[in-house]
């Protein structure tokens, strides 16, 4: 039994504790807004929130999770997220949508630290996280337009 | 109007197709117009009117004034969802605010493609295109039935009601109703048949910027894909599959997987073994203690450099003539300059992001529910139900978003619905199964953009204009051996291998194409745009050395041979005048390439900006010039090319799927990387004004990104990189 604190909800998981925290989140906690892509943090599609710092949930373990708290796409909330989430709908970024959960949570880590990210902040940031339907120019745009909207 | 090129296909053939085509259990016959519009109308194809309006199919008005629009093709990302309601929602004058869409059930008879006669699916770029008209007069016949309820209610004439924003008014006598007050009553109203449609200047949708209708599920993780389903009592399987194409299970050894915590079975199928849990990690735990031994003896060993290696060989001879004009070789016998080049093409994988997965449930009936990014559902229903033992009316689909497909969901046997419905009958159906590919099943699991290889000749007069071109190409055919085959392939011709390059529309005097077909065991499928992802690129190359080798300018000398292809040639100068041609940087390091081409009745031109050198080569940024005949949503056909923009880019720069003795070697996303952040180009999309009927946008933004950029490449550096992906050590020294 591993306890983790998802989107401010404690929970008891029936669960090894090599788990990785993905499979936890879709498959024991219905958490299904993250999501699988690559299992070799490679991609970033399942990029969660551990204490408000980006991490890849594919090579979480739920072991090492402890007091830290987890946020998923479902559960993200604050200025910055709302600006974020206001940008990606306002500029249309998503194609298959498949990625963004991860996107918006790598923009959201970013945004939090960085208010005013440059472009060379962005690829850094961003890089870890792949869009196959290639809506990158979408992406940046929508992190300057949330960076403008918080100023 | 569309150009009447070539066709590549009989119109007699098609019309065998759409009258007499069927789709049965066991035995699939069936034909796509896989060209698109542009061949179907110039075989005279099918009715895109869609025969008699059917608004009951396409639109659902609640009394809570919710206009529902039913979507009968899949969306994997291309926005069609939203381009389809616009289209009926304009002609119904709908709140937009109040449009909602569902997925279309599996229903041949209502929800067929018509570009594809008897069969729903979507592929070819031809969603907007085929229900264009569909959609208008089903949109513009529930209005008539809405405006017929009022003017009964109201018994004042027809004739004098308007409907605006969801609301249907009287002026006279200043009376209104809502779109949901009036849905019960329209519904018992007569269908017109011949709907008055709206002129273009009456649309308030079509050609706005209309948001996208899944952006909101899209960003706050509550869009269900099929990844996302969860039924009562569902299991995961993951499946152990050969490690080579056409090997088969000879020994399986599963004590060790069955004791693994959380995994309840494990059974053999056709396709390997599948491990079956609670959860999706214990099933992939499961499967790395399961032992098989495989039987080889019926499998592909050879390596992809073999096969490669035997492609050229077989290109020496010649192959089967596909296209031909005059006397080629004796035109380039006589020619004051030939020029030859080679151009390889790599084993190409779809990679989409949500790798390939379905549920399929047994209801206590003994029905089944399919729950899956079903791309042709008419297929995948009939598979699912072959497998099962049952007929097709037995098996529902529910189409779920889909996380990407680029092709890979829609294959002719529906491999993947095959795989689910086996473990379900292996297991009894006792408990929902969710067949879950980790993202190296998906890579490795075959169903690639065939290895290609291209070789021509050209020669040139004394003025520089082509005298003579020789085309010859080699490469596994994807519909022979499919249920397309008799449909699409023709004297040993597959269209879909040649196209683009056969029917080519730059004007030469002589011209000899041949096709020699492949028939190596790596199973190979349509990957965004198809052929066109190998003819464009050959064909764009090559012109740009012919124009080199002219002396002249390549926009110039392109549009000098493109005089019958006004709409192909509009694109090409517009691409060029967006993109500041005339005043492009004169090498040294930064260059300008071009590249335009027609695919699936959509023209497309792009102008590469590149800095190259030995050490780093980089994309800047691409103009784009793009007709689809009406632009009904402008916004998604620019996210479309800018997307097929860093679809494709990883391709140019780097991705190949390879075998050694059979097995693949790139497995994950650390040895096929896709297009990343840091490497995307600017990219500007402009639209040329049209008032022809639209045609699609999802795939022919991807053909002229390659050849664009190795123009590009040779402007900036004088080095010539024809094969993909191209080569950095074609830079060395620079």
């Amino acid at each position: 039994m591993v306890k983790l604190t998802v989107n401010g909800v404690a929970h008891s998981v029936e669960a090894d504790p090599e788990t990785p925290l993905l499979w936890v989140l879709r498959d024991h906690l219905d958490k299904t807004g993250t999501k699988y892509g690559c299992g070799i943090a490679q991609c970033g599609a399942c990029t969660v929130h551990l204490d408000g710092e980006p991490v890849r949930a594919c090579q979480t373990r739920i072991g090492d999770i402890g007091d830290a708290r987890v946020t998923t796409i479902e559960g993200v909330s604050g200025k910055v997220a709302e600006a974020v989430r206001t940008a990606w709908r306002g500029l249309d970024v998503v194609q298959c949508g498949y990625c963004q959960s991860g996107q918006m949570m790598s923009a959201i880590g970013l945004l939090s630290g960085n208010a005013k990210p440059t472009d060379a902040d962005i690829d850094g940031a961003m890089d870890g996280n792949v869009c196959r339907c290639g809506t990158y120019q979408r992406i940046r745009a929508a992190i300057h337009e949330a960076a403008r909207s918080l100023a | 109007m569309l150009k009447v090129r070539q066709a590549l296909e009989t119109a007699p053939s098609r019309r065998a197709f759409l009258g007499g085509g069927a789709v049965a259990t066991g035995a699939i016959l069936l034909g796509f117009t896989l060209g698109g519009p542009r061949q179907a109308r110039a075989a005279g194809g099918p009715d895109l009117t869609g025969g008699p309006a059917k608004p009951n199919a396409f639109v659902r008005i609640a009394a809570d004034d919710t206009v529902t629009v039913m979507i009968k093709h899949l969306d994997m990302g291309q926005g069609n969802t939203t381009g389809l309601a616009t289209i009926l929602a304009d002609e119904l004058d709908a709140d937009w605010a109040t449009v909602r869409t569902a997925f279309a059930p599996a229903d041949a008879a209502l929800y067929n493609n018509m570009l594809m006669g008897p069969v729903q699916g979507t592929g070819g770029s031809t969603a907007i295109a085929n229900s264009w008209l569909q959609l208008r007069r089903a949109g513009a016949a529930a209005r008539a039935m809405l405006v017929a309820a009022a003017a009964t209610r109201w018994t004042v004439p027809a004739g004098e009601i308007t409907v605006s924003n969801g609301v249907v008014r009287h002026a006279a006598s200043n009376r209104q109703a809502r779109f949901g007050e009036l849905a019960e009553a329209a519904a018992a109203q007569p269908v017109p048949q011949e709907p008055t449609l709206k002129r273009p200047d009456q649309w308030t949708l079509i050609g706005t910027k209309v948001p996208r209708l899944d952006s909101a599920a899209k960003t706050d993780g509550s869009a269900t894909y099929s990844m996302d389903i969860r039924r009562p009592g569902q299991v995961t399987a993951v499946v152990l599959h050969a490690p080579r194409f056409g090997g088969v299970v000879a020994r399986v050894n599963d004590t060790a997987a069955r004791a693994m915590p959380g995994v309840l079975d494990v059974v053999t199928i056709p396709t390997g073994v599948a491990v079956i849990a609670k959860d999706t990690w214990s099933a992939m735990k499961g499967r790395e203690v399961l032992e098989v031994a495989w039987d080889d003896s019926g499998a592909e060993t050879r390596s992809s450099d073999a096969i490669l290696a035997e492609y050229r060989e077989r290109l020496k001879n010649p192959g089967i003539v596909a296209s031909q004009r005059g006397d080629a070789a004796g035109a380039i016998g006589k020619a004051a300059k030939v020029l030859e080049a080679e151009f390889t093409f790599p084993y190409l994988a779809h990679a989409s992001m949500e790798p390939l997965n379905a549920t399929i449930e047994r209801a206590p009936d003994g029905t089944y529910d399919v729950f899956a990014g079903c791309q042709i559902q008419t297929i995948e229903q009939a598979v699912v139900a072959a497998t099962l033992g049952v007929t097709t009316d037995k098996v529902r689909l529910h189409t779920q978003w889909a996380g990407g497909s680029f092709g890979r969901r829609a294959t002719p046997g529906a491999d993947y619905f095959a795989e689910t419905a086996a473990i379900v009958k292996a297991t009894g159906g006792k408990a929902p199964v969710h067949l879950v590919w980790t993202r190296e099943d998906d890579m490795a699991g075959g169903y690639y953009r065939p290895m290609v290889v291209h070789k021509l000749r050209a020669g040139l007069d004394a003025a520089g204009a082509v005298v003579g071109w020789e085309h010859r190409m080699i490469g596994k055919s994807i519909m022979i051996g499919s249920p397309f085959e008799a449909m699409l392939v023709k004297n040993g011709v597959d269209s879909t291998s040649i196209e683009g390059a056969s029917d080519t529309p730059y004007a030469l005097p002589a011209y000899r194409f041949e096709v020699n077909n492949a028939r190596e065991g790596v199973p190979v499928l349509w990957w965004r745009s198809v052929g066109h992802t190998h003819t464009a690129h050959a064909m764009e190359v090559f012109i740009d050395e012919l124009a080199h080798a002219a002396g002249a300018d390549p926009v110039a000398y392109r549009l000098g041979m493109l005089k019958s292809a006004p709409r192909l040639s509009g694109v090409l100068a517009l691409a060029a005048e967006k993109a500041g041609w005339s005043s492009r940087p004169s090498g040294k390091g930064h260059g300008f390439g071009v590249a335009a081409h027609e695919s699936f009745g959509s023209y497309v031109a792009m102008v590469a900006d590149v800095t190259a050198d030995e050490a780093k080569l980089k994309v800047n940024r691409i103009v784009a010039a793009v007709d689809v005949g009406i632009a009904v949503n402008p916004d998604i056909i620019r996210a479309q090319v800018e997307g097929a923009v860093g679809f494709a880019l990883s391709s140019v720069l780097r991705n190949r799927i390879t075998l050694k003795d059979g097995v693949v070697q790139e497995r994950n996303f650390d040895t096929y990387e896709p297009t990343r952040m840091s490497e995307m180009p600017v990219v500007e999309v402009h639209i040329m004004p049209s008032t022809t009927a639209p045609t699609g946008i999802g795939e022919p933004g991807v053909p002229v990104i390659a050849p664009a950029i190795s123009n590009a490449v040779f402007a900036a550096t004088g080095r010539r990189l024809r094969s993909l992906p191209l080569d950095p050590g074609g830079l060395k020294g620079v």
